[in-house]
Formats: C-alpha cells, structure tokens, sequence
C-alpha cells in the first residue's frame, strides 16, 4: 500500500514548550493509525502540522507526496478533520451546517443535497435537519461535527476523540463507521484517549508523551519492545493442580509455572496456572501435554498485554 | 480564487451576522435615528418655529456656518430655512457615512473575532481555502453588506429629506452631484475603512465586543468632519468629498494589503495552540 502520510523529524514549539519533538513516521493508505497519549502530548497539534494548518519549527511532513507547508489548501481538499471540540455555528441549522461545507469542500453541487440527506440520516439527525446546532445535545454536536468530517468523502479522515460524548450505541455507529472506511481503504488518523477503542480499531498506534515518540507499532510489536513477557493461562481441575503444574514445566520452552494470583479458581473447582515462556503458538501443545496426562483442562489462552498493559508500561519506562 | 467558497463564506457570515440582535439592532437602531428621525425633527423644529414667527432664534445659528460660496443656492430663503437646507444637506453628509463604516465594521468583527469566540474557526481553517481566499471571502462578508446599507441608506434619506424640503421649504433638496458622490464613491471606500481596521483589530482581539469597540474608533474622522464644518473651517464641497473618498481608497488598499500580510492561519492557529 502507498505511503499516504510521512513525518521525518516534525517539530513544532510554541516558546520554550516542545509540542511536537522530531516525530517520525510513515502511514499507508487503509490504515487505521492511533495517536495515543494524554493531554498535552502533541496529538492536536500534530494534526494540525499535517493539515498545513501549523508550520513546523523544524522537520518536514508528506500529505500524499504534498508538503502541509506549501500546499495545505490541495492536502485539506483530501483531508477530513474531527476537531476535538466540535467547532459548529450554532446559530446555523444542521442542514444549513452541512450544505455550507458542502460549498466550502467543492462536493459536486448534482451531489450536494443527495448527500447531506445520506449524512443526516447515517448520524440520526433527518428528524432534527432543520434545527440550530445550538439547541443540540452533546452527543448530537458530536454526531453532526463526523457529518461534517465526512461530508467530502476525504481519503485520510483525522478523528480527534471522535467517541467523546457520545451514548454507548452512537460509540458503536462510529467505530462500525471506521471499520466500514478502512473497508473501502480510507486512512483514518485517530487520536484518542480511550485505549480500548485504539485496541480494537487500529492497526497500529502511537504513543507520545510532551510530543515525544515513546513506542510505535501494533500491540504485539510494542509488547515485544518492552520485552513484556509471553505467558499463557490455564485453568485445570483444582484437585490436580500439582500434577498439571509437574506436567507443564516438562513442556519445551516453558520457563515457569505459578498459579496466576490475580484469577479466582472458578465455581467449579478450578484453578488457574500461568505458564510463562509461552504464547499463542504453544497452546496446542500445552493442550495434548495437559490431556495425555489424563489432567482436566478447563481452559486455556494466550495472556497477551492489552494496549492498556503496553500503553502504561510505556509511560512508566 | 475559489469563488464558490468565497461566496458561501460571505453568504454565512452576513445571514448569520444579521439574525444576531447585537448585530442586527444597532444596523436597525442608527439608521432610524441618522437618516429618518433626524431630518425629521429638525424639520419639525424649523416649520413650528417659522409657523409661530420665530425670526431670531438659536436655529439662524446654523446660518452662520454656511460658507459664502453656498448662499447663491440658498438664495430666496429664510434663515431657519437655508439652515435646514444646509444642515440636510451638507451637515448631516458625514454621518451618513457613519452607516457604511459602521455595518462593515459590525459584520466583520462577528465574522473575524466571533469565530475565534464562538471557537468555530478550527473548522473553517481546515477547510481548502488559501489563506488569500479567506481574508477576501470575511472581507467581502463584511463590505458588501456595508455598501448595501449605505446605498439602501441613501435613497432612504434621500426620499426622507425631500419629503421635509418639500412641506417646510417647498422645494425638492436631494439627490445632487454630492450626494451622489457621497453614497457611490465616498460610502463604499468607508465601508472598506471600517472592515479593514475591523480585521486588523480582530485578529489580535478574541471576543466580538472586543473587535466591535476597538474598529468603531474610525468613526473619529467623521465626527471631526462635522465639528469642523459646524465650527465653520470648511464645507464638504464636491471637490473636498471627491479627494476625501481617493484618500479613503489609499487607506483601505494599505489596510487590505497589511492585512493580506499578516492574515496566515498558521499565525491564527498558533495563537490559539
């Protein structure tokens, strides 16, 4: 896949403050892309730098081979931008709203209307259309503000907290939303805070902190920099809990056995072993080791590190 | 130049500037008072006072600022008379120029500093226009509606005024090469004045009020221009309100290109990061 966004040393300061320091990175066409980090970590201004909104004070960037710089008019035409705070009129309708981007994104006027009623009606606001924005719930603002994000079908979207706000089943329109733009090879840049939404929709991700890179890559890539542990968890029959423990470290590759401290034994009886030196590529073997033995498994699984796990090892390191 | 969003930003900024009532009442209120109350009373005061045979009043005052060069025209008048015309003609001149000046400067502080405000301007910079193109597009925004006010403002005033000639002095006053001169050449040129200090201000400034108060110090000039013709030192002649707008235009061609100048989004946006 084409590279559609590249950064090599991007920095940007405001006075002493470094809000962006020498980020460098490459996005492909139909990645989903998380910028994570907390408030404060360059995310918004990153956006910005490769809207060619901001000029960088040092290092460059590339919009689909554009310098932001130079022509940020021509990245923008392509481009579509969630702000972090939804940014709309609201002394203007949701309809108004949106025929007015329309008109600003140059969408083919045959195709204007048409739209605008697709986009209401994808965001659950066709019976609101005539509406101000100003009367609008939070959520609603939120919904309206992807409307407009949208509405020039942009090839890279940046969503800056797209989910905040928003009740749990418009959260779940939107991350269906970014599947379904990954589906049709659209770039999605999303900067969130919520690392479960990160886990589940990105491919890879970012961590910044102050602007700086601390980690890059897919969980598992990141995880393996941090030389995090593979481990796998089993649960067996509590009454044979030592043999399967025995049975377990004559396993290749396993270092060690413990029962896991922060899982119950089960209702049934139960218990849970953490097997370490191994990880999803072992199970079946663990698997035949365990039942050849005559020991009853009751379940078994890779104990991968969540995004959370990696996200916070990170910051910590 | 992307004229389709040129004119959609100008199409927002002046609808949503005019249903805004801190917008909207004071382009209602002044007009009203300027160019309808005005010439009004005082042609009340001047029909009442030649009705009860008022001969020597403070109203002959105003006789005595109007310069030699006039009193042909007036010829065949009454004091009180001659000075209504005066004042309806020649006086009141510089506050009419009030109306444009001050509707450019109105729209213009809502559609720069209001943005910033109302934090709608993120979403506007993200948009595919060129810095150029949206300095003209809240420019035009904020001039055009000017210009209207002014030209709507003057066949208004004109029909005001004729209306009180004629009942008090039974004569038809306006419109004259001046007047003209004044609505279509001089009133647009203010219109740039008060928008291109507007902008200016506005991009320094965050609220609306803020804008509004600091771009409404142009009106300066023209209050100077009344005293100084009501204290006698000149007259707004033909010739004087030709050079005014040319000096006018120069102004507005150096604010527009300062502001060309300094109107970057990236600067925008950085004061804002």
């Amino acid at each position: 896949m084409p590279t559609v966004i590249s950064t090599r040393q991007l920095t940007r300061r405001f006075g002493e403050n470094v809000a962006v320091d020498a980020l460098t990175l490459e996005i492909e066409q139909g990645e989903v892309f998380g910028f994570l980090g907390h408030n404060g970590a360059g995310k918004t201004t990153t956006v910005r730098l490769l809207n060619g909104v901001l000029r960088p004070s040092a290092g460059a960037a590339r919009v689909f081979g554009l310098d932001p710089v130079t022509d940020g008019a021509k990245i923008r035409a392509r481009t579509g931008v969630l702000t972090e705070t939804p940014a709309l009129d609201d002394r203007l309708t949701a309809r108004m709203t949106l025929l007015y981007f329309a008109d600003m994104f140059g969408v083919p006027r045959a195709q204007v209307r048409p739209r605008v009623d697709e986009l209401l009606a994808l965001f659950d606001l066709g019976d609101r259309a005539d509406e101000k924005v100003g009367g609008f719930s939070k959520g609603m603002r939120q919904r309206m503000a992807l409307a407009r994000t949208l509405l020039h079908d942009p090839e890279i979207v940046f969503l800056d907290e797209p989910t905040s706000g928003l009740d749990p089943a418009a959260t779940r329109e939107v991350h269906q939303l970014i599947e379904r733009l990954r589906d049709r090879r659209h770039t999605v840049f999303l900067a969130t805070h919520n690392l479960n939404e990160a886990e589940r929709l990105c491919d890879r991700v970012v961590v910044l902190a102050k602007g700086k890179v601390l980690g890059m890559g897919t969980t598992r890539e990141l995880a393996a920099q941090l030389e995090y542990g593979h481990r796998v968890i089993v649960e067996v029959d509590g009454l044979a809990a030592a043999q399967a423990e025995q049975v377990l470290r004559a396993v290749p590759h396993v270092t060690q056995v413990e029962a896991a401290r922060d899982r119950n034994g089960s209702e049934a009886g139960g218990v849970f072993l953490l097997v370490h030196g191994t990880s999803r590529e072992h199970v079946p073997e663990l698997v035949a080791a365990l039942t050849q033995s005559g020991v009853n498994l009751y379940r078994i699984e890779p104990d991968e590190p969540s995004l959370e796990d990696v996200y916070f090892a990170l910051e910590h390191e | 130049m992307n004229w389709r969003a040129i004119f959609a930003i100008v199409r927002k900024d002046v609808m949503v500037a005019l249903r805004s009532k801190a917008v909207a009442m004071p382009l209602i209120i002044v007009p009203l008072i300027l160019l309808v109350g005005l010439p009004i009373a005082l042609g009340t005061v001047v029909a009442l006072a030649e009705r009860i045979g008022m001969t020597s009043t403070d109203l002959q005052n105003l006789n005595s600022a109007i310069p030699p060069a006039l009193h042909s025209s007036l010829a065949g008048l009454t004091d009180a008379k001659a000075g209504l015309v005066f004042a309806l003609v020649y006086l009141f001149a510089p506050m009419f120029l009030i109306m444009p000046l001050m509707v450019s400067s109105v729209v213009a502080a809502d559609s720069f500093a209001g943005e910033k405000e109302r934090k709608t301007l993120e979403a506007l910079v993200y948009t595919p226009t060129t810095d150029r193109e949206l300095l003209l597009a809240k420019m035009l925004g904020g001039w055009i509606p000017g210009v209207m006010v002014g030209v709507f403002g003057f066949f208004i005033y004109t029909m005001v005024v004729d209306i009180v000639a004629w009942l008090v002095v039974g004569r038809l006053i306006l419109p004259n090469g001046f007047w003209l001169l004044l609505a279509l050449w001089v009133g647009p040129a203010a219109a740039g004045l008060g928008l291109g200090v507007t902008v200016l201000v506005s991009s320094r400034v965050n609220t609306f009020q803020e804008a509004y108060q600091m771009g409404s110090l142009v009106v300066l000039p023209i209050i100077f221009l009344m005293i100084g013709q009501i204290a006698g030192f000149f007259y707004l002649s033909t010739l004087f309100v030709f050079a005014a707008g040319l000096v006018l235009w120069v102004i507005d061609a150096i604010l527009f290109f300062a502001g060309a100048a300094t109107f970057k989004r990236s600067e925008l946006m950085a004061r804002l990061s």
